[in-house]
């Protein structure tokens, strides 16, 4: 399933998507998928694989983490695009969330023909902006994946324009201006961010950096069409005192977050 | 201008983009403002003490073998060359209504002309370093916090310069409102590679006019050591149209450009993107920064500024590697026969020299940057040679 179709599954039903992500190879190849299972089981609608990089300069300390640990355990692209492909195959709408320079490294257009092989619906690039995507645009728009671009509280009207006419899917909305990061209180900026982005398109808006808990997911679920959840999915396999216990947190989290939109709704 | 052939651009996240957009209008705007122009001339004259020498280095000449001219960028205040990109930028951020200035080193020079140009226009200022930087720089941590500047050690990944950076940009998207990133180099997204190289470039143009009045024409090679690259465009800017002016940067080659262990991103690293830019990196297969190594933590980074990437694709620069070993022998040779310490980064353009003298022969006339000076690197210059 592509992730935009997810999200009308979703809106169909009365309520916001959950996006949760979690990086690939963490804590282990094996281990990041029972995670991405009880994700699933927990009822995410769309799962982002995270493709660990060694420079992640919009990610804070939690995400740094989990990828640098993923790395130290040998975590090739490979792995990535075959957790991707598992995922995938457990029926879930699944796109995979890089800096651009793996992409680049790998070949813009075999990345795109193995990601669309292994069943992936598209990318989300942090550190691509659609001015500098050229290659990738023409390859996704051939090859029918989704392009997940990013607009901040501080793009200005233009910038949503032009970002979100590049966007195919829906749009990732970044609730603050800073790093990935579970936050003690949602943001007061997102509403006015998401109202904005909606004067220019009628794709689905996704909010995430800070989101940790049901409550402000119900919050997030109000006014966007996607909560995405990250830091606070990875901080449970983090501080975990067994693998078991950090998926059964993952699961119980997710469960938590699938009831706020719900609640939301 | 944001690219260089195919390399430069802005590949930062979309939250940085009204920054970058705000910076490229104030610049653009100071460039044809004569009363900033004039603002910085008089801080570059009156503040830095340029312009800086050209020094005849005879005795060092007749060591290596042709005649070496030393720009003396190690004479300025702050005792590097850095100074002049911080002044250009810390104008900028006042003119930008910005309270607050971060920064990354890696020697630490950066970071000091920073804080010194932050004490000056009163700036709050955060400097990011990596925490195996702050260990081999010390004196420079204690030279920032003294002039009042707050120094983070970034403890993630390889603990150097490229982690550092990645430190400031989390620092800069959070706080982009309040705050302007002094990036140190030619690197990172645009405006900055065409930018810290204006400011950096009165280094060439004072240089090609000194050497037109002491020789009467061009020198015959323009050489400077090459991290990021920032005082090797400042020296070959004026430079570039003069087609008879050969043009040399020095990498670090750290162990050796065969080993694992150097910092040879143009001579051995492959294009792609690192904080920003489209430039070579060195990396490995799957696009994942390869950690970089160097006797001189001014050139230990795995990235180059996009420009050179250019000037190497062109031809018009050549780069070459120098290994730890013959920097410290020419660091140690200028010391013996001209009674300057040099920094250890400037030492490989210093090592560089006597590579092309080979080249070009005994009549050549070199113009050598002297990016910085050496009491910073006291410490590793004791280990190394076995002085204490």
């Amino acid at each position: 399933m592509r992730s935009g179709e997810a999200y009308a599954a979703a809106k169909a039903a009365g309520r916001a998507a959950v996006v949760g992500y979690l990086p690939a190879g963490f804590p282990s190849y094996d281990g990041c998928l029972e995670a991405m299972k009880a994700m699933v089981d927990g009822g995410v609608d769309i799962v982002e694989v995270g493709l660990p990089y060694s420079d992640p300069v919009l990610d804070g300390p939690v995400i740094q983490a989990a990828t640098e640990r993923a790395l130290r355990g040998g975590t090739r692209i490979f792995d990535v695009l075959r957790t991707a492909e598992a995922v995938a195959g457990m029926g879930v709408a699944t796109v995979v969330m890089t800096y651009f320079n793996p992409v680049l490294a790998y070949g813009v257009e075999r990345f795109a023909a193995d990601l669309a092989a292994a069943g992936g619906s598209g990318l989300i690039t942090p550190d691509l902006i659609p001015d500098e995507a050229a290659e990738w645009l023409e390859v996704a728009a051939a090859r029918d994946l989704e392009r997940i671009f990013l607009v901040a509280p501080s793009s200005s009207a233009s910038r949503i324009a032009a970002t979100v006419d590049a966007c195919d899917g829906w749009v990732y909305a970044a609730s603050t201006m800073g790093v990935t990061g579970a936050r003690a209180a949602t943001s007061q900026v997102a509403p006015s961010l998401v109202g904005r982005v909606r004067e220019h398109t009628d794709l689905p808006i996704g909010v995430g950096l800070g989101v940790s808990n049901g409550e402000q997911a119900a919050e997030v679920a109000s006014y966007a069409d996607g909560v995405i959840v990250g830091s606070a999915l990875v901080r449970c396999l983090l501080d975990s005192e067994s693998p078991a216990a950090g998926v059964a947190a993952v699961g119980a989290l997710t469960a938590d977050l699938a009831a706020g939109v719900r609640r939301a709704a | 201008m944001t690219r260089f052939g195919p390399y430069g651009g802005r590949y930062v996240p979309e939250a940085l983009i009204a920054a970058l957009d705000q910076l490229t209008e104030v610049y653009e705007a100071a460039k044809l403002d004569a009363d900033f122009q004039g603002e910085f001339a008089r801080l570059l004259r009156d503040y830095a003490g340029r312009p800086s020498l050209l020094y005849d280095a005879t005795r060092f000449s007749e060591a290596i073998g042709a005649r070496v001219l030393l720009k003396r960028e190690d004479l300025n205040h702050t005792g590097a060359h850095k100074i002049n990109n911080v002044l250009g930028q810390a104008l900028l951020t006042t003119r930008m209504g910005k309270p607050r200035v971060i920064a990354e080193t890696g020697a630490g020079q950066h970071g000091v002309a920073t804080a010194t140009a932050a004490a000056l226009m009163g700036l709050e200022c955060m400097v990011y370093m990596g925490e195996v930087d702050t260990e081999r720089q010390a004196l420079n941590v204690a030279r920032m916090r003294l002039l009042g500047a707050e120094v983070t050690p970034v403890k993630s990944g390889s603990r150097t310069l490229k982690d550092a950076m990645n430190e400031a940009f989390r620092d800069w998207v959070t706080n982009v409102d309040t705050t302007h990133y002094v990036i140190g180099s030619v690197g990172g997204p645009a405006p900055f590679p065409a930018m810290v190289r204006d400011f950096a470039s009165v280094i060439g143009t004072e240089a090609r006019g000194q050497c037109l009045d002491l020789l009467g024409t061009l020198p015959d090679a323009v050489l400077a050591c090459v991290g990021g690259g920032s005082n090797a465009m400042g020296i070959f800017t004026a430079f570039i149209p003069d087609d008879s002016v050969q043009l040399f940067g020095f990498e670090a080659a750290g162990d050796g450009v065969d080993t694992d262990r150097h910092a040879a991103t143009l001579t051995k690293g492959s294009p792609g993107v690192l904080h920003g830019a489209r430039s070579y990196v060195l990396q490995d297969e799957d696009g994942q920064t390869r950690e970089s190594h160097s006797i001189s933590a001014g050139l230990d980074y795995p990235g180059v500024g996009p420009e050179h990437a250019w000037l190497k694709d062109s031809g018009r620069a050549t780069y070459l590697p120098v290994s730890d070993a013959e920097a410290m022998e020419a660091f140690r040779l200028l010391c013996r026969t001209e009674g300057i310490i040099p920094a250890i980064e400037s030492a490989h353009a210093l090592a560089g020299a006597r590579v092309v003298a080979e080249r070009l022969g005994p009549d050549a006339v070199l113009v050598v940057n002297l990016s910085g000076r050496g009491d910073k690197d006291m410490d590793t210059a004791a280990d190394w040679f076995g002085l204490v």
